[in-house]
């Protein structure tokens, strides 16, 4: 009895803890394979430098091209991601009826089900094409063309988060805006999107890890240009595809492969920053409402 | 009481019936509610205490696929008319529920809502009508250093006098209480039967409530329901002490309910 309690206690203990176990392990392998890069170049340089020729004599590990490219990438799929996202939510949530919900919640799950490679082709193959002959540009693969896959790759996690968020708000909130009354979108702005505004920004934020995260999709439709881009319309190179791209030809334990791992490094780091700062802000939002004490 | 002639009727019910789809939930109900009194609505669970209530605010037009039919008169104006705003009906005919509920907002930002969806804009009036309404409700002197902390962190009697106070915000002339004791305890319970003997002088109150001691204590009218029929109604220390209907009568001694 006592000894099978152990064990079972014991079980659980080391399967809980082993998230741990591998999150400190990545960490470390990211600092070790990846310090090495910053006594090359500095850390400064690295992050700030505006060229990055890896395999040029002499290379140069200048990473702000692909930061930019990531940024710009991400914020325009935000763009895309949160209106309609959030729009999906509020219509499931506050206008359609049963029957349109029953048919419209799967099918934004479902394209939240498919791979990225998928979404990968798909942008190359059909929306690049398309991009550049109706912007007139050299190549559609591009920042916005990446933009505009990834924002439609985050709509289903914004949209269902979202949704989830606003379905646990308490139905006497509506009530009694009502019944002091309200209309339906007054109760909505006032009162509904506030009471689960932890949630939409809990939405967002995941929607946002997505992007940062993706790899796949953006390897293939924005185009590989380490420069910095002068517009949405220039080919870019953001740091996951970078990493993606360039690993196979880099010599383990050369400088390139070090910079590779800095890379992942400082996208780790930038995730870890917004993964703080809406914790942060959410906790203050919840206290401030009283949500939780 | 046919002798006393300062009685006006405030809230007048025509022969109505209520359905939720096909199922019929009020069968012809007329009731006079008059004006500064207190009205107690009784009887079992179940029986259309709620529905008949939340006819009064229109409260049952959120419910798709129900249907009413007959009148109901507010001051000699069917609120069921398609004339009506019932906007305006609802700030006319003020509500408070079962479960205390604040929105989770400051204690300031409830109080102010009712106004702020008017589009009131003056910052000194909303305060003049926060500050009077929560002095009202008897809530001032316990809040008044924490107007900006979140209403929910009140206790649940707190909460429910808040839920009151807000509603007094925007100057009803019916205040209908859906059992705003239910949750509470005895000591809330208390300061909340209080308070409406304090605001039936301002107010025409309806309470609905299943603790019948409450009934007795706090209203002047009672009328006792029954499966969707009213059954009885009448002042409530006739109604209490010599019913007339047998059933009124079975459910005052607790033979079922
Ligand atoms: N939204 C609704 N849809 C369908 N039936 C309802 C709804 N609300 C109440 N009812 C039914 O109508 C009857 C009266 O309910 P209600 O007015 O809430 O009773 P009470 O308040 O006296 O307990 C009950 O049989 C209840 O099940
Ligand atoms: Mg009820």
């Amino acid at each position: 009895m006592k000894i099978s309690e152990k064990i079972y206690k014991n079980t659980f203990m080391v399967v809980a803890f082993s998230s741990l176990v591998f999150l400190t392990g990545i960490v470390l392998v990211l600092f070790i394979e990846g310090l090495p890069a910053f006594s090359v170049t500095g850390v400064l340089s690295f992050i700030f430098g505006k060229s990055w020729y890896p395999t040029s004599t002499p290379p140069e590990f200048g990473i702000m091209p692909l930061i930019s490219a990531s940024f710009v990438v991400s914020v325009g799929a935000m763009l895309f991601a949160i209106p309609i996202g959030i729009g999906s939510a509020l219509y499931i949530h506050e206008i359609a009826g049963e029957k349109q919900k029953m048919f419209l919640k799967p099918i934004i799950e479902l394209l939240g089900a498919i791979p990225s490679i998928i979404f990968g082709f798909f942008g190359m193959v059909i929306v690049a094409p398309l991009v550049q002959k109706l912007f007139n540009l050299s190549t559609g693969q591009c920042a916005f063309t990446g933009a505009l896959i990834l924002g439609v790759m985050a709509i289903p996690v914004v949209c269902s988060i979202a949704e989830d968020a606003l379905s646990v708000v308490p139905r006497s909130f509506r009530e009694a805006s009502f019944a002091l009354g309200a209309n339906r979108w007054q109760t909505l702005w006032k009162v509904i999107i506030p009471a689960a505004g932890s949630g939409i920004s809990t939405a967002i934020v995941l929607g946002i890890s997505r992007v940062m995260g993706e790899t796949m999709t953006v390897l293939l439709v924005t185009g590989g240009a380490a420069q910095i881009p002068n517009s949405i319309f220039s080919p870019v190179r953001p740091m996951t595809s970078t990493i993606a791209a360039e690993m196979g030809e880099a010599a383990v334990g050369g400088t390139h492969f070090h910079a590779l791992f800095a890379i992942g490094l400082v996208l780790f780091v930038i995730t870890l920053i917004l993964n703080m700062i809406a914790e942060y802000i959410g906790r203050k939002y919840r206290l401030k409402l009283g949500l939780d004490v | 009481m046919d002798n006393n002639l300062k009685e006006t009727v405030r809230v007048k019910a025509d022969n109505i019936n209520f359905f939720y789809g096909s199922k019929k939930a009020l069968n012809g109900i007329n009731m006079d509610i008059y004006a500064n009194k207190v009205t107690a609505l009784i009887g079992p669970s179940g029986c259309g205490k709620s529905t008949f209530l939340r006819l009064i605010n229109r409260m049952n037009d959120l419910v798709t696929s129900s249907r009413v039919e007959g009148q109901l008169l507010l001051d000699n104006k069917n609120i069921f008319d398609k004339d009506v705003d019932v906007v305006e009906l609802r700030r006319k005919v003020g509500m408070v529920f079962q479960k205390p509920n604040p929105f989770p907002k400051s204690i300031y930002e409830n109080m102010a809502y009712g106004l702020e969806i008017k589009g009131v804009k003056d910052k000194k009036f909303t305060d003049e009508k926060v500050f009077e309404s929560l002095k009202k409700a008897a809530l001032w002197d316990e809040i008044k250093d924490r107007l900006n902390d979140s209403a929910l962190r009140l206790s649940g009697g707190q909460q429910q006098r808040l839920c009151i106070a807000r509603c007094l915000v925007v100057e009803p002339e019916v205040i209908l209480f859906d059992e705003p004791c239910a949750s509470l305890d005895p000591i809330s319970t208390r300061k909340i039967e209080e308070l409406i003997i304090e605001l039936k002088q301002f107010y025409t109150i309806i309470i609905v409530t299943h603790n019948m001691q409450q009934a007795a204590r706090v209203s002047d009218y009672t009328a006792f329901m029954y499966l969707g029929d009213l059954i009885e109604f009448g002042p409530t220390e006739k109604l209490f002490t010599v019913p007339k209907d047998k059933r009124t009568e079975e459910y005052l001694t607790g033979k079922f309910g």
